[in-house]
């Protein structure tokens, strides 16, 4: 169905989220799911940037082939973030999901004018979190057709 | 856009071959939500539609854009263009569905910032299973504005 199909390599996965707990469980998840991928985890915006420029400790860090974006990160916040990513020549085929617990009309506006692929809200409950999060592993990972380069 | 969320739900399907537009229609149509689908033919009708001009003045806003890339009149990469360069329409998602076998078109449309892209299947059940999983995450799962 599409490029992971055929197995080449693991899906990399960029995945931008302050909280410890929820990108633990977000990891967790994502590695229980069908198609073989590989986390990545970055902390904050800045660190974000450091992994997709290959700077500091992210030297070796590989094109990721999906981002997922929290918007509210210390350092430099989740639009900013994705305004860099979608006006960068390179970067911005990137598939960016926003994942947040915002619900904010002015989030899903912004986050959209700002050419966010997707925006989901993350749910509080443990178990719907999962379940989310196996929505768009299911989605992104299996119907979608990535970007290869 | 937010008076959408209450009432009808619209899709607008971008499609040359009746064959395939059928086979989304019906798809769409057994979705949880039911929602609304316009067939346009052409990529100069899908303009014409989003900006409500000629036939379309009381066209709704659509939720969901599902665009053929091979198209007549104008293709499916100038009316992707056209649609994510304007302040408004771009915040619409948009679905790049094509029966295309080159890369190339699908970094195009990503570059021009298509929602997501997806390769129309060979197999009419694997086709209309697919067209199912995109209303289903993009009509009940994601939040859209």
């Amino acid at each position: 169905m599409n490029l992971m199909s055929n197995g080449a390599r693991p899906i990399e996965i960029l995945l931008v989220e302050d909280s410890i707990d929820e990108a633990e469980l977000t990891m967790e998840t994502l590695r229980e799911g069908r198609v073989s991928n590989k986390v990545h985890w970055a902390q904050d915006g800045e660190e974000a940037l450091d992994f997709l420029r290959r700077q500091g400790r992210h030297g070796g860090a590989p094109r990721p082939d999906l981002i997922l974006l929290d918007l509210h990160l210390p350092r430099k916040g989740g639009h900013e973030v994705l305004a860099e990513i979608k006006s960068h020549p390179q970067w911005k085929r990137i598939p960016v999901v926003i994942m947040t617990s915002s619900t904010d009309e002015k989030d899903i506006l912004a986050a959209y004018d700002r050419h966010a692929n997707c925006y989901v809200t993350k749910p509080i409950d443990l178990e719907e979190f999962m379940e989310a999060v196996r929505s768009i592993e299911d989605f992104w990972l299996t119907i979608v057709h990535l970007p290869a380069a | 856009m937010p008076e959408a969320r209450d009432t009808a739900v619209d899709v607008l399907l971008v499609e040359d071959s009746p064959d395939d537009a059928d086979l989304m229609i019906e798809a769409l149509k057994d979705g949880q939500l039911r929602p609304r689908v316009t067939l346009v033919e052409d990529g100069e009708q899908a303009l014409a539609y989003l900006h409500r001009q000629g036939a379309y003045l009381d066209a709704p806003r659509p939720n969901l854009i599902l665009l053929d890339l091979h198209l007549p009149r104008k293709n499916g990469h100038e009316v992707l263009t056209e649609i994510k360069e304007d302040a408004v329409l771009r915040r619409i998602p948009l679905v790049i569905l094509t029966a295309s076998e080159n890369e190339q078109d699908f970094l195009e449309a990503y570059d021009r910032h298509a929602n997501c892209c997806v390769r129309k299947p060979a197999d009419q059940e694997q086709f209309a299973l697919v067209v199912r999983k995109i209303e289903q995450f993009w009509l009940r799962f994601v939040r859209r504005p």
